[in-house]
């Protein structure tokens, strides 16, 4: 299993670091394509894309399921969370490639959306700014995440002892400071968590980008894609693998050192 | 809290809004994917009936998530046993690395497999991609079982060997009826990665292409979306009674030890 | 009588840590005998080294007279009553009673008879059909017993059994324990931390303190005489006072103890075989008494004055300073309808015997 794992990413590794003339592979090592990733203003815009999509998505997601999950950890009577949660977790239950298929669907100039507001008389023309671009990525990621954010916040608000909010109250602090001093600062595990269960794999998705990005909201995965599959350059699909990961572990482990005193 | 549970409502509703427009448009009758709604029909779903690379790729499908499933299942069991019950060195970061496919964007997983495989001049069949989902499924096996062996009080199984029983005795008659409920709820949530997974098998499959696989070539012809719609209308339907069938044996597995109830899955 | 349990030389590694440094032990057929210490004394390994769970580093072990170095847990004739009770929760109570008895080839009615007679022996008659997770902590505690004790294993071992149970069901279990025990003859080994349990239930006690016996005895006699300053500590109260040897005679050492002034000890009190610890003398708080006002004194006696008291109800509890010490000493004294409860600042006497006094081991 280790094997199954740790064989792979090394290869890729190594790979990152030959070079590819159409089918044939020259294993002597260069810095070639690391190079031409950062000198070649393609890699470096689709890398720094993927990082921005990313970081939005993720903000957008942890900040919209926050509430709800402090919505049903503290205002849904005890017998009903389980439902909540049951509801909240079934429609990621449904394909994920048709989920973002039909975010497409919703937000496309003939879409639901536009239909439906034409239909109603609120709007006059189609709205363009949101499909085909980065506007459109962030709505279908933040949809695709949702659970997985609402999830860990929830855990972590649940865990709260409700004494310590009753004492923070009986020492004087009004609902609102309570909120901020005693029970934001105990939940941020869970959002700690979520933000990397969003942040990580974002960085990596690749339908999402492909169905409703357009041209300019395509990804570094689409792009690790096209180099493996299409222009038959693996070692240069492989450079930007380990680039997208280094990256990613780098923020994490700068996010993760941030919020150190949460986490203890 | 009023505006909270209203939030919470629209928030629903936004979680809802592509699920709820499967069905709808499946049963619309019109080729384009667009209000207004154009009437009843029921063609879209005679239609799958006739398309055979459908049905392969289903079936594909299938075997592969009950394989992916069955390994990724027998591997969370040893890897959450050994977790829970045993002490080794390098533990941490042994089941550490374990659950790494957890956080590492897919595509990453299905471009280093990619490479591997080509390198030892693998070709790409069926059983790469079950390779694939059974290393992306065996994380969220384990935690499902680990959190199922934690729960059980270690004596148990000291106070079976105690009353006569043999090791193996005390796990077959102990242990295994009381994670059954772990089991099957890992097993249906590795199934049903496995049935969605999309970019590590649009990577590494040969001829037959699994569902998703299948699905995403479709997307690209505007005639079959409606057929396409009324294809995921059914997946719904058959994850909505997997989901059932697995909260029944979770309730069932929480009745039968008296544990409180603690909410769903995950 | 035989001896059931034999124990000689165990030693006990984890790893570096040593877990049980030579123990040795002879438990007799029919004894309630305990292990008693503080946790992480070793005395639950002591257990489990006994059911089988834990191997030895070295030493021997007999069970009635059988060496058990290899014997498996499910091979051997002991059975075990479990700190959490360990009741299968997917079984019902009966199917939990019956668990053990299906390795012995019973037909299902003599197991089914077996299990009901179990259970009606530790009052439960009749629970057979109810899910063992619906039941409260004394029942669990019940069925754990009629489990263990239905096999009719030669030693049954009781790990904390009573712990988890509160304090009256506790009393309660305990007397239970003791009268089930000298019903079925079978010898018990209970593992505890609280000293007022096992000098309520034990033949005999073993009191351990990191990995060795530091004491093994009746509970009269590790009472009045521990052998130890530190046994004395751990069971029950013990006040500690100065003392300096002043002269030995055949039958008798003399002692200048703090605040008491000269005293004469028997050598028969000192603990079997040891010399003299001649540095502190123990005492025990009920070894000291406060003389009311009026009272007539028939031993000796010392000027002392109230520091502190705590009122229980049927005891009171003083802490006093002797005269001519600063050492808080305890005394205990049963509160009578003739006695009022003195104030703190009191100036009072005590009267106390040489024979109580108590000598430690060097």
């Amino acid at each position: 299993m280790l094997l199954l794992l740790a064989v792979p990413l090394a290869t890729i590794f190594a790979f990152s670091f030959w070079s590819q003339d159409f089918l044939s592979i020259d294993r002597t090592l260069t810095l070639k394509n690391y190079r031409e990733a950062f000198t070649d203003p393609i890699y470096r815009v689709f890398l720094l894309r993927s990082l921005w999509i990313s970081g939005v998505v993720t903000v957008v997601t942890v900040v919209l399921a926050f509430p709800i999950a402090y919505f049903v950890s503290f205002h849904v009577p005890p017998e009903r969370k389980a439902l909540w949660i049951f509801l909240i977790t079934i429609p990621f239950w449904t394909s994920y490639l048709l989920r973002a298929f039909l975010w497409k669907v919703i937000l496309g100039f003939n879409g639901v959306l536009n239909s439906g507001l034409l239909g109603l008389g609120i709007i006059d023309e189609p709205l363009t700014f949101i499909l085909y671009n980065t506007n459109a990525v962030v709505i279908t990621l933040a949809h695709a995440f949702a659970p997985f954010t609402i999830l860990p916040i929830y855990v972590a608000l649940e865990k709260i002892d409700r004494s310590l909010l009753e004492a923070s109250q009986d020492l004087g602090e009004g609902t609102a400071r309570t909120f901020f001093r005693v029970t934001l600062p105990l939940a941020m595990p869970g959002v700690v968590a979520a933000t990397l269960i969003v942040f990580i794999p974002t960085i990596g998705d690749y339908v999402t980008p492909r169905l409703v990005g357009g041209p300019d909201g395509l990804m570094i995965a689409n792009m690790i894609q096209t180099q493996f599959l299409k222009l038959n350059n693996a070692p240069m699909g492989a450079a930007l693998s380990v680039l997208a990961m280094g990256a990613v572990t780098l923020i994490s482990l700068i996010f993760l050192f941030a919020n150190r005193r949460f986490l203890k | 809290m009023n505006w909270l549970r209203v939030y919470a409502i629209v928030y629903l509703v936004f979680l809802y809004l592509p699920v709820l427009l499967l069905p709808v448009f499946s049963f619309n009758d019109a080729t384009v994917i667009a209000f207004p709604l154009q009437g009843f029909t029921t063609q879209w779903f005679k239609e799958l009936a006739g398309i055979s690379a459908l049905h392969g790729a289903l079936k594909n499908s299938l075997f592969i998530g009950i394989v992916s499933a069955t390994l990724s299942t027998i591997l969370g069991i040893c890897a959450a046993r050994a977790s829970t019950r045993y002490r080794f060195p390098f533990k941490a970061p042994i089941m550490g690395a374990i659950m790494l496919p957890l956080v590492l964007p897919e595509i990453i997983v299905a471009v280093s497999l990619l490479v591997v495989l080509m390198q030892l001049g693998f070709s790409l069949t069926s059983w790469t991609v079950i390779m694939g989902h059974t290393l992306i499924c065996t994380p969220f096996a384990i935690a499902i079982l680990s959190s199922s062996f934690q729960g059980l009080d270690q004596s148990l199984e000291e106070a079976a060997v105690d009353l006569g029983e043999t090791r193996w005795g005390a796990f077959s008659k102990i242990i295994l009826p009381l994670v059954t409920p772990g089991i099957v709820a890992s097993f249906l949530i590795a199934f049903t990665i496995s049935m969605d997974e999309f970019i590590i098998a649009f990577f590494l499959t040969g001829a037959d292409p699994t569902l998703p696989v299948y699905i995403w070539s479709q997307l690209r012809f505007p005639k079959r979306l409606p057929s396409v719609m009324a294809l995921g209308t059914l997946l719904i339907v058959a994850s909505l009674v997997l989901l059932s069938v697995a909260e029944y044996f979770r309730r069932r597995g929480i009745r039968r030890t008296g544990a409180k109830d603690s909410g769903g899955f995950l | 009588m035989s001896s059931i349990i034999s124990l000689s030389g165990i030693q006990k590694y984890y790893g570096d840590y040593h877990a049980l440094r030579g123990i040795d032990l002879e438990i007799k057929q029919g004894e309630f005998f305990s292990l008693l210490g503080p946790s992480g004394c070793g005395k639950t390994t002591l257990l489990r080294v006994i059911a089988g769970f834990e191997g030895v580093s070295e030493g021997v072990l007999l069970l009635d007279g059988a060496d058990m170095a290899r014997v498996p847990a499910n091979k051997r004739p002991t059975n075990m009553v479990f700190q959490s009770y360990a009741i299968f929760p997917h079984l019902t109570v009966g199917q939990n009673v019956a668990f053990g008895l299906r390795k012995k080839g019973l037909s299902k009615d003599d197991m089914a008879k077996a299990a009901a007679e179990a259970l009606e022996m530790v009052g439960l008659a009749g629970y057979g059909d109810r899910a063992a997770h619906a039941l409260s902590g004394g029942q669990r505690q019940r069925v754990a017993l009629a489990r263990a004790l239905v096999l009719k294993p030669k030693v049954l071992l009781l790990d904390e059994p009573l712990s988890a149970l509160d304090k009256k069901m506790r009393e309660q279990m305990q007397s239970e324990l003791r009268r089930l025990q000298r019903q079925v003859g079978i010898t018990f080994i209970l593992v505890t931390h609280d000293q007022e349990e096992a000098l309520i239930m034990s033949d005999r006690i073993a009191v351990m303190f990191e990995g060795e016996i530091a004491q093994m005895a009746s509970p009269q006699e590790l009472y009045r005489r521990p052998a130890t300053r530190r046994v004395g500590e751990f069971i029950g109260v013990m006040n500690f006072l100065e003392a300096k040897q002043t002269g030995t005679s055949e039958k008798t050492i003399s002692f200048d103890v703090e605040g008491l002034g000269a005293a004469e000890i028997g050598i028969d009190q000192f603990p079997e075989g040891a010399r003299a610890s001649a540095d502190v003398v123990g005492l025990r708080p009920e070894a000291l008494s406060i003389l009311f006002e009026g009272q007539k004194t028939s031993g000796r006696v010392a000027d002392a004055t109230v520091q502190d008291l705590a009122y229980y109800g049927d005891m009171t509890y003083y802490e006093v300073t002797l005269e001519g010490s600063s050492t808080p000493v305890t005394i205990s004294m049963k509160n009578l309808i003739s006695r009022p409860v003195l104030e703190r600042g009191t100036k009072t006497r005590v009267q106390w015997d040489e024979r109580s006094l108590v000598i430690f081991a060097a």
